[in-house]
């Protein structure tokens, strides 16, 4: 195992932690802090944190109970993990995403059994889609009681197989450094992913011998990372080839922290980059190769980049519905580089001509290398008509809103302002609905992290606790969360969070007092019948609940601005203050809608850039 | 759709079936038959699943089952170079009358009588589908009462083991 030779076993219970002398152990290389712990007598409780320790771990976000009292114990004695208390499961989940997705260090949330598992649910499936490195810990009834509907028991393994990235039942303490170590290695290896360790209470009470690092294989995972020479070679070959392509950047360039090697691969080939919605910032937006964002709410250049490619070159990116409309139309002329750390995304949606399956910070590199020999060998294309085409559609087709005429804020014009006098070095967490399509499109990505949404899954609710999280791990960045009037509804008890943690988060609310994104496909396909989608918390209505006031019995600052001329002061001032949360409620048109819009079961062609209205997509002779 | 025969070898640990069996629910994959059991090394089983998938599904399905972190390796086990068999136990009705009728038919198909009552018998076989199913046509007649059928097995020909070689330490 993974003591020092002469090893004995020690009576303290906390045994020192020294720099790993040994070369690595057998099996797989144990992530965290690489020490040595002797074999020491403790409680499976103080195994748990002291893995965690050693793991390296400095942020947790929780809520206790029963099940899992037994490890808060041993938690509240450690000197170097953190523990935010949360006031709702599903607020340690996203802020564990959010930590993560800033940090891109694996994020820890923990709960009790039955309902606290239950409410980390949302936030494991949230974690799921959109790849973040996450474990979940929950507490598990007594082993002796498990299938009897015990109190509080959930089979929350079984209710979360199909949205973690694995799973493991502890019922015995000598197992939990292992089981640890081993959900650390596959949560932030690969494809990241959330995984979820359930601990019975018997295993967390009963003594057992911890040391550390323990041996662990993982015989069924080994994730590729360098991509296949021969089909670097393909991937390059139709490069030179190409009078049409584009760079079809997703969320896995953000996983594999590869903004840099995009950029070389990205102006090495001149090829026009299109960002998704997880990848926003991976790519400047200021950079004059980058098109936009492709999609059901994507600019025209980068739909119109994609639809009209000869040559798709995507990474980390999955053929999402809401970026190829309908498949069979999506980009009919292009062949496809699909460049994945995860085979199974490759020909999922859209069958690959070459398929690369690497790790973006490995197969960019070769892939530009390769390019740039080939180039050099004069084999590249001009690609001027290319970018003249897109150039013109670029110019003549910006992201683009009109001002509101009812007399409330313009929405779009709101956030955008927000990112200008904010910029780029803070972080933007946005909710679901209108207000994250307008904070995807107005504000300016120039750096990847600078953005976090709930994307695959679409929760409402994301942006407080994901707000937070994001502050908790970058303490020195600006962080503001874009929400609705709608999500932060769901989540914004977090708010006692984050004043009692002074985690001084910001919030501008975008208060159309509607489910605006519900309410907006309501306006255009059922004839403007507006079912259940009125909120009554903005513009001509009895504003419950009254946000400033809420605010304010948060203990936060509380604004509201409601007309034009208050809105860059009421920014500026929040931006100033940073010893508590600022929510600014903005009270804007519930009228405005999110265009360019592809109507769902169509192809992209026929993006409209307002109500009834297509591109030209030729060049008017 | 075709039929494809797929062996798994899995970790032999909790939750391992649910995981697969879960994971073809869940992207409507079809399973027509599904057998598990251990295998020469201690700590891995293997799973012999018979998909209904052609092409790029079937491709889906290796590639899904391959995330799994308890699935070791898969192979699709090609009808030429395996050898594949269906288990029956079948439960026909015979008298004093049919009872020699029927026991002849079954050793035609070299089935056993593994229990005879006054008026049934139950027969014992093992082969190819086309021979199950023939055999089941040959028996129709007689009156079939109750059929048992285990998934199908299936094991590659020649010298080669599927856990050679499946076990070797992670390089990357
Ligand atoms: C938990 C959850 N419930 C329902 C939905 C469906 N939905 C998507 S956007 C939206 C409206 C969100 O309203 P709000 O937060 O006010 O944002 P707006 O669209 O008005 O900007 C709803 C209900 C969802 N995505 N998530
Ligand atoms: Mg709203």
């Amino acid at each position: 195992m993974g003591q020092a030779p002469n090893a004995t076993p020690s009576t303290v219970a906390r045994a020192v932690s020294k720099p790993n002398p040994a070369a690595p152990q057998a099996g797989l290389p144990v992530p965290g802090l690489g020490r040595v712990v002797e074999p020491t007598e403790m409680k499976g409780s103080a195994a748990i944190i002291r893995s965690l320790e050693e793991l390296g771990v400095k942020d947790v976000f929780g809520l206790p109970g029963g099940a899992i009292l037994p490890t808060y114990d041993p938690l509240m004695a450690s000197e170097t993990i953190n523990h935010v208390l949360v006031r709702h499961e599903q607020g340690a989940g996203h802020a564990a995403q959010g930590y993560a997705m800033v940090t891109g260090e694996v994020g820890v949330c923990i709960a009790t059994s039955g309902p606290g598992a239950t409410n980390l649910v949302t936030a494991i499936a949230d974690a799921h889609m959109d790849s973040v490195p996450m474990v979940a810990i929950t507490g598990q009834v007594n082993s002796a009681f498990i299938g009897t509907d015990a109190f509080q028991e959930a089979d929350i393994v079984g209710i979360t197989m199909p949205i973690t990235k694995h799973s493991f039942l502890v019922t015995k303490g000598e197992d939990i450094p292992r089981v640890l170590a081993q959900a650390f290695y596959l949560a932030g290896t690969g494809r990241p992913g959330p995984v979820l360790v359930d601990i019975t209470k018997d295993a967390q009470e009963k003594p057992t011998e911890f040391s550390w690092p323990p041996v662990m294989d993982l015989p069924g995972y080994r994730p590729v990372t360098k991509g296949h020479a021969k089909q670097v070679r393909e991937a390059a070959k139709l490069l030179t080839a190409s009078l049409r392509p584009v760079i079809y950047a997703g969320g896995g360039v953000q996983k594999a922290h590869a903004s840099r090697e995009l950029m070389a691969f990205a102006e090495a080939t001149g090829a026009p980059v299109v960002t998704t919605l997880t990848a926003r910032g991976v790519f400047p937006d200021s950079h004059e190769q980058h098109v936009g964002m492709p999609g059901m709410h994507g600019a025209v250049s980068a739909v119109a980049a994609l639809q009209q490619s000869d040559l798709v070159i995507a990474l980390g990116a999955r053929f999402d519905d809401r970026v190829t409309g309908v498949l069979a139309s999506f980009a009919p002329d292009a062949k496809i580089i699909h460049a994945d750390i995860d085979p199974a995304e490759i020909s999922k949606n859209r069958t690959a001509d070459v398929p690369i399956v690497g790790s973006l910070d490995e197969v960019l590199p070769d892939l530009t290398a390769e390019f740039s020999r080939r180039k050099a060998e004069g084999l590249a294309p001009d690609l001027g008509a290319w970018w003249e085409n897109l150039n013109r559609l670029r110019e003549t087709y910006p992201m683009g809103y009109t001002p509101s005429t009812d007399g409330a804020l313009t929405p779009q014009h709101v956030i955008q302002r927000l990112g200008e006098l904010t910029g780029p070095e803070a972080v933007y967490v946005a909710g679901v609905g209108q207000h994250q399509m307008w904070a995807s499109q107005f504000i300016k990505y120039e750096r990847p992290h600078q953005w976090l949404n709930s994307a695959g899954l679409g929760t409402m609710g994301y942006a407080v606790p994901a707000a937070m999280g994001a502050k908790v791990g970058n303490p020195d960045r600006v962080v503001w969360a874009i929400d609705g009037d709608g999500c932060f509804q769901m989540t914004n008890q977090e708010l006692a969070t984050c004043v009692i943690n002074k985690i001084p988060i910001k919030v501008a609310l975008i208060n159309n007092s509607s489910l605006g994104m519900v309410r907006q496909w309501q306006t255009l396909f059922y004839d403007g019948r507006y079912s259940n989608t009125e909120l009554n918390t903005g513009a001509d209505s009895i504003r419950v609940p009254d946000f400033v006031k809420m605010a304010d019995a948060y203990g936060c600052v509380g604004l509201r601005v409601e007309r034009e001329e208050d809105m860059d002061a009421a920014i500026q001032q929040a931006l100033e203050i940073n010893d508590r949360p600022v929510i600014i409620d903005f009270i804007v048109s519930k009228d405005a809608m999110v265009w360019p819009m592809v109507p769902a079961g169509v192809p992209n062609d026929a993006i409209q850039i307002a109500r009834g209205m297509t591109p030209e997509w030729n060049e008017e002779d | 759709m075709a039929r494809h025969t797929l062996s798994v070898l899995v970790e032999d640990v909790p939750g391992t079936l649910t995981r697969v069996a879960g994971l073809f629910a869940r992207r409507a994959f079809n399973i027509d038959s599904l057998a598990v059991g251990p295998t020469e090394v201690p700590g891995l089983s293997r799973m012999t699943v018979v998909v209904d998938a052609e092409g790029d599904l079937l491709e889906q399905v290796t590639k899904q089952l391959n995330k799994l972190v308890n699935v070791i390796k898969i192979v699709e086990l090609a009808p030429e170079s395996s050898v594949q068999r269906d288990h029956v136990l079948i439960k026909v009705k015979a008298d004093a009358a049919t009872r020699l009728q029927v026991t002849q038919a079954a050793d035609f198909f070299r089935a056993r009588v593994v229990d005879v009552s006054p008026d049934a018998v139950v027969l014992e076989a093992t082969g190819s589908s086309d021979k199950i199913e023939a055999l089941l046509a040959v028996l129709e007649p007689f009156g079939v009462r109750e059929i048992v059928k285990a998934g199908a097995l299936a094991i590659g020909r020649g010298h080669k083991s599927m856990s050679e070689r499946a076990l070797r330490p992670v390089s990357a």
